[in-house]
């Protein structure tokens, strides 16, 4: 008896413990979980992650697939068709079919669009990894040193005019002058996307430095002569970052849109390289005659999008506090 | 009320003025200029070239180039580089041809936006809630011209509607009425795939903001009265949950401009953002500058009407 008892003690004590030692990441992650949509979404992220660097692999280090093998013969052969006897060994797809058929060159579809995913990805990582960055350091500078006066105006008064000055741009115009002027550049399409996506970071960050500055845990290591560097990136950014990483992830959504519909104005990725949005601009011509060209990247897109906006959804969902107490 | 107006006022106009500097700077220093154009034209020679740097100010330093484009944009003698036309005149035809697609989209999404989204509110989690969700999803990430391709696609070979360019060719003749109905089917396409997008946001956005207020403590208490539900949600609830978007009417202004360059270039349309992406693949300065001044000048106007409808609004709101 005393010992069932002892028993149930220690497992109620481990609940408890369990109840009150749940990391925020566990508690994330059970909220997470319940959003069926968003664990689809993640499952297609992670499968596009894998397909990505395998694409990169498979097509550059170890030629398994060669996206720029010209094979005029076997031009416009549908999904799934045959190679013809005539395309020489080397340039043969693997096992003699292509599986996304071939497009008016005779390139293998499946061969670009393994090529296109590891562009298009990082076109969107790169450009939310520049924005993240300018991001968190003008919101960060904002929030920690927002009462500095610099001359006639404060730090903080300077970075949010300067983010209202940003704001005003039509954002996409703006995208379109400047990468139609600069040379054509799968880098200039990233820098640009980059620093012309960072105001909404900025903002987020600067509201919750200025919460953040004020609470206890940052007042203790300040009165603990921590130097500010590490007051900063060690205790403040980890507390802030929450909402960055949601907008990031719609971010690499709206990357990659706005890559394709550069792609489709003939401003985007130029040849060789391959990213989904020019695969689906240069298929709009044959949208007749060869289906499989306009359909397959338009549903790629479509389907990863969905996926990082659904992630990006399910994560607000899970951070917002206001569903944690329920 | 007053100073603060004028306060605000003169802000936003330090703030268009470095807007139109910001932009002139990344027009100006970009490599690409107007003479680079055609570079394989034989014809073309370096004195042309010269000339043609000098007629357009383009050999004098950027601060008086930047004077000069000033000085002709609001004397209204600011010429095009490519066809010399004046340039204002021109911005302003092809702003009365977006000008019908934008409201026409405007009122798409804004009757169509509430009820979905106050709908899907009130039964969260029904399965109405969670399929006009996911389409919400799906709208918005399908790239616009994929969705607008396959519509085009449908609906000539469905409907036999046009819907390339704003009207059909050959029907100067027709009377009045034959013209106008020409026109309007011309329309229903292209604002119908310009709305897409935007009622996906839209009704995402009122049904979190209707969800809100749903679960606030006077909602409870007016259920507690034992009023009816849809006294509840209709006098009580969408009342306070339709203060937000009153200011949103402001943030729809610059989209006259931004979002449009896609959907006119798709479906043919003789407007603004076309002109603009036909200024940007020529060089053509003085419009790519000029739109994009009309465009955050509109975006700051627009901020500036949302703050005060807010406060006309929102007893709550005092400016100051």
């Amino acid at each position: 008896m005393a010992e069932a008892l002892r028993n149930m003690q220690g497992e109620s004590d481990k609940a408890a413990q369990s109840m009150t030692h749940e990391t925020p990441f566990e508690e994330f992650w059970k909220l997470f979980k319940r959003d069926r949509l968003a664990m689809v979404g993640l499952g297609v992220l992670v499968l596009l992650l894998f397909m990505a660097v395998a694409g990169k692999a498979l097509t550059e280090w170890w030629v398994v697939f060669d996206p720029a093998a010209v094979n005029l013969v076997d031009k416009f052969k549908s999904p799934f068709s045959q190679a013809s006897a005539l395309v020489p060994a080397d340039v043969r797809p693997l096992a003699g079919i292509y599986l996304l058929g071939t497009d008016e060159l005779g390139r293998d579809v499946f061969a670009r669009m393994l090529q296109g995913s590891f562009v298009s990805l990082s076109i969107g990582f790169v450009a939310v990894g520049i924005s993240v960055f300018i991001g968190i350091l003008l919101g960060g500078l904002a929030g920690y040193y927002g009462n500095l006066r610099l001359g006639i105006m404060t730090v903080d008064t300077l970075i949010m005019r300067f983010t209202d000055v940003m704001l005003s741009f039509p954002t996409f115009f703006l995208i379109l002058t400047a990468v139609a002027l600069l040379p054509p550049s799968i880098y200039n399409i990233m820098i640009i996307i980059g620093i012309t996506s960072w105001m909404g970071t900025t903002r987020f960050v600067r509201a919750e430095f200025l919460a953040l500055r004020e609470q206890d845990f940052v007042v203790a290591a300040r009165a603990m002569g921590l130097p500010e560097r590490r007051i900063i990136f060690l205790h403040m950014v980890p507390n802030a970052i929450a909402p960055v990483l949601v907008s990031a992830t719609i971010g690499v959504a709206s990357a990659i849109l706005t890559e394709s519909a550069l792609s489709f104005l003939g401003f985007g990725v130029q040849p060789p390289f391959a990213t989904w949005g020019n695969i689906l601009s240069d298929g709009k011509g044959f949208i007749f005659d060869a289906p499989w060209l306009f359909f397959i990247p338009g549903i790629a897109i479509l389907v990863v999008v969905l996926a990082f906006n659904l992630v990006g959804e399910g994560m607000r969902e899970a951070l917002n506090p206001k569903l944690r107490r329920r | 009320m007053w100073p603060y107006i004028l306060r605000n006022l003169l802000q936003r106009l330090v703030l268009l003025f470095i807007v139109s500097v910001i932009a002139h700077g990344v027009v100006h220093l970009a490599p690409g200029e107007p003479t680079e154009v055609d570079p394989s034209n034989p014809r073309m020679k370096p004195e042309d070239i010269v000339k043609i740097r000098k007629a357009f100010h383009l050999d004098e330093p950027l601060h008086l180039q930047y004077a000069y484009w000033m000085r002709d944009l609001f004397s209204g003698e600011l010429k095009s580089f490519k066809d010399s036309q004046p340039v204002l005149p021109k911005i302003w035809d092809r702003f009365l041809n977006s000008l019908p697609l934008f409201i026409l989209a405007t009122i798409i999404i804004w009757t169509l936006s509430f009820p979905t989204g106050i709908h899907a509110a009130v039964r969260r989690g029904s399965v109405y809630d969670r399929s006009t969700t996911f389409i919400a999803y799906t709208l918005i990430s399908v790239p616009g011209f994929f969705l607008s391709y396959l519509a085009i696609l449908w609906v000539v070979s469905v409907l036999g509607v046009p819907v390339i360019g704003m009207r059909t060719f050959g029907m100067e003749d027709a009377l009045p009425l034959f013209r106008g109905m020409d026109r309007l089917w011309h329309l229903v396409v292209p604002s119908l795939m310009t709305a897409l997008g935007g009622i996906a946001v839209l009704s995402r956005y009122v049904r979190s903001q209707m969800l809100e207020v749903i679960g606030q403590d006077y909602v409870r208490t007016a259920r507690a009265k034992g009023l009816p539900e849809d006294q509840v949600i209709y006098r009580h609830a969408l009342r306070n949950a339709l203060l937000p978007f009153v200011t949103m009417f402001g943030f729809l202004l610059p989209g006259l401009i931004g979002g449009s360059v896609i959907f006119e270039q798709i479906f043919a349309w003789p407007g603004l953002g076309r002109l603009g992406y036909d200024a940007i693949l020529s060089r053509d300065f003085p419009v790519i500058l000029t739109i994009n001044f009309i465009a955050a000048a509109l975006t700051l106007a627009g901020t500036f009407m949302s703050d005060l409808l807010y406060a006309a609004v929102d007893p709550r709101i005092r400016l100051h």
